[in-house]
């Protein structure tokens, strides 16, 4: 089966859950920057959760199905079909998306996954080391993917628990628990408002607000960091790292985003605002559990409805 | 030995203070014993610097705290069977200055010596591979002879080519990608720092020493 991009839309890559396990050699994590959608959409499919799907950005691509197959669509609200939810498309049809909605980044799975190259066992697309994906690049007009030949059926009248879903906003408060070098600054994380600037890629997202400086402290060698880690550059404005963030970092870190939390963070568009809320080590343990409870029991849920 | 939280998915081994020998030697057994023989839930094992940082999924590693336990009882059990393992050693060729160092002239200025006397110091030194990490490949190495360190350019270059080697403060280090870059460039190597096709992707890892070596223009060529 063939998958067409008529239109790219603004940013386009083919993305699944990354590349585990090659940090040692400073290859970042890469893979969908809200992994949690393309878990949830790729399970509604019927694919496994690290199955390769589209992410995209602000706005939309337009594509165009060979033959007749199942998708389905989440993360932010780009029009197009229903999300969160599996939809059959037929042969020939065109799935038109649009300028988001609500949020930054959206996701489609389609059954099967989209079939390019596993590089260094992730097919998702890193685009600075241009690796992965279709040839380590964006999509633009014109390209055309290939997928399995596969249209699953869905069983029954259906749908999933949207408690299930992280708590999508403009002006999310985000859960973080403390960096290394916390008791350094004068200010907190916590304190105030942060505004999202338009420096936001897949590597990271600079935000501006009162300003969190950093008094104490000896010079700092780099270290390694982590999508979520926030960094505080000598200017004392924060940066939240994401997906494509390299493996090793200069900044102070102040905090890092509670993994459970961290789609809020993937969906932030220039402009939104963000507060953050400190949580103990173990609460975000704790949070991670309970997702990772509600995803198996989804899973379990889905059993024999999707086939 | 300190155990600190890096967020809620990784674990930092702190094994310094200092970035010494014995320290080099100690970060590189514990990663190598950690990656052989992962404890549950451990996902990714990175050596930088003068750490181990261990990445986990908190669902199966059995609870942080007994995770944590884990790592003390390894870092203990590397101690006892720490030996007198030898670190890699790996030299890079290297064609200083001319189109593929255009800065070479600007640093030898810097440290008050001749181009030739720059390249001398550069390649006359034993390196050691402190961390890999910015992007992939890219070793941050330690040993900079002091006359070269050299300040980054105040306007950093659109476009680096891939093993261009260069000089930003008092780190020295190879562009392992075509990147943007604020680093004073001093040369180019043909080797490959990084090659996703490769068994071993990264050419370099934590621990290594490495020498570089003045090549001619000739032996460029020849290399590719």
């Amino acid at each position: 089966m063939a998958l067409t991009v008529i239109r790219a839309g603004m940013l386009t890559t083919v993305q699944d859950l990354g590349r585990r396990g090659h940090r040692a050699d400073g290859v970042p994590l890469g893979g969908a920057v809200d992994a949690f959608a393309l878990r949830l959409v790729n399970l509604l499919v019927g694919n496994a959760e690290e199955a390769a799907g589209l992410e995209f950005t602000l706005v939309g691509p337009e594509l165009e199905f060979s033959t007749a197959t199942t998708i389905a669509v989440g993360g932010g609200d780009f029009g197009g079909p229903p999300r969160w939810q599996p939809v059959r498309v037929r042969a020939g049809e065109r799935v038109k998306f649009g300028p988001a909605r609500s949020g930054c980044r959206g996701y489609l799975a389609l059954a099967g996954g989209i079939d390019v190259p596993a590089v260094l066992g992730s097919r998702g697309t890193y685009l600075r080391g241009k690796l992965g994906g279709l040839d380590g690049r964006a999509l633009r007009d014109g390209d055309v993917l290939r997928a399995a030949d596969l249209a699953r059926e869905v069983v029954g009248r259906w749908h999933i628990d949207e408690r299930i879903l992280p708590a999508y906003t403009a002006a999310p408060t985000v859960r973080v628990v403390r960096g290394a070098q916390a008791g350094e600054f004068d200010g907190t994380l916590t304190d105030g408002e942060f505004k999202v600037t338009a420096k936001a890629d897949r590597m990271g997202v600079r935000l501006a607000g009162p300003a969190v400086g950093r008094s104490g402290g000896a010079e700092l060698v780099s270290a390694t960091v982590v999508p979520g880690t926030v960094q505080v550059p000598p200017d004392g404005q924060p940066i939240v790292l994401l997906a494509d963030a390299q493996t090793i970092g200069g900044y102070p870190q102040i905090a890092h985003v509670a993994s459970v939390d961290l789609p809020l963070v993937a969906q932030l568009r220039p402009g939104d605002t963000v507060r953050f809320t400190e949580v103990p080590l173990a609460a975000a343990h704790e949070l991670v559990l309970t997702r990772e409870h509600a995803l198996a029991m989804l899973r379990e849920g889905l059993a024999g409805k999707i086939c | 030995m300190t155990l600190s939280p890096l967020g809620d998915s990784a674990v930092v081994v702190a094994l310094g203070p200092g970035l010494d020998e014995t320290a080099l030697r100690r970060v590189r057994a514990l990663a190598e014993a950690l990656d052989r023989d992962r404890p549950a839930g451990v996902v990714d094992v990175v050596p930088a610097f003068a750490s181990v940082t261990v990445f986990y999924d908190a669902v199966h590693c059995g609870g942080y705290a007994h995770l944590c336990a884990e790592l003390e009882a390894r870092v203990a059990r590397t101690e006892l069977a720490l030996v007198s393992q030898q670190s890699r050693s790996l030299e890079i060729p290297v064609c200083y200055g001319g189109e593929w160092g255009p800065d070479l002239g600007e640093v030898a200025a810097g440290a008050g010596v001749s181009p030739e006397k720059a390249v001398a110091l550069h390649a006359g030194a034993d390196y050691r591979v402190h961390a890999i990490g910015f992007a992939p490949g890219f070793a941050y190495l330690g040993g900079l002879p002091e006359r070269l360190h050299t300040p980054r350019r105040a306007t950093p270059r659109v476009g680096v080519p891939a093993g261009t080697v260069g000089i930003g403060g008092a780190q020295t280090g190879v562009y392992p990608l075509a990147t943007p870059g604020g680093w004073n460039l001093i040369g180019r190597t043909p080797l490959r720092l990084f090659d996703a096709g490769r068994t071993e992707p990264a050419l370099l890892r934590t621990g290594d020493r490495v020498r570089f070596r003045a090549i001619s223009a000739e032996e460029f060529a020849a290399w590719r």
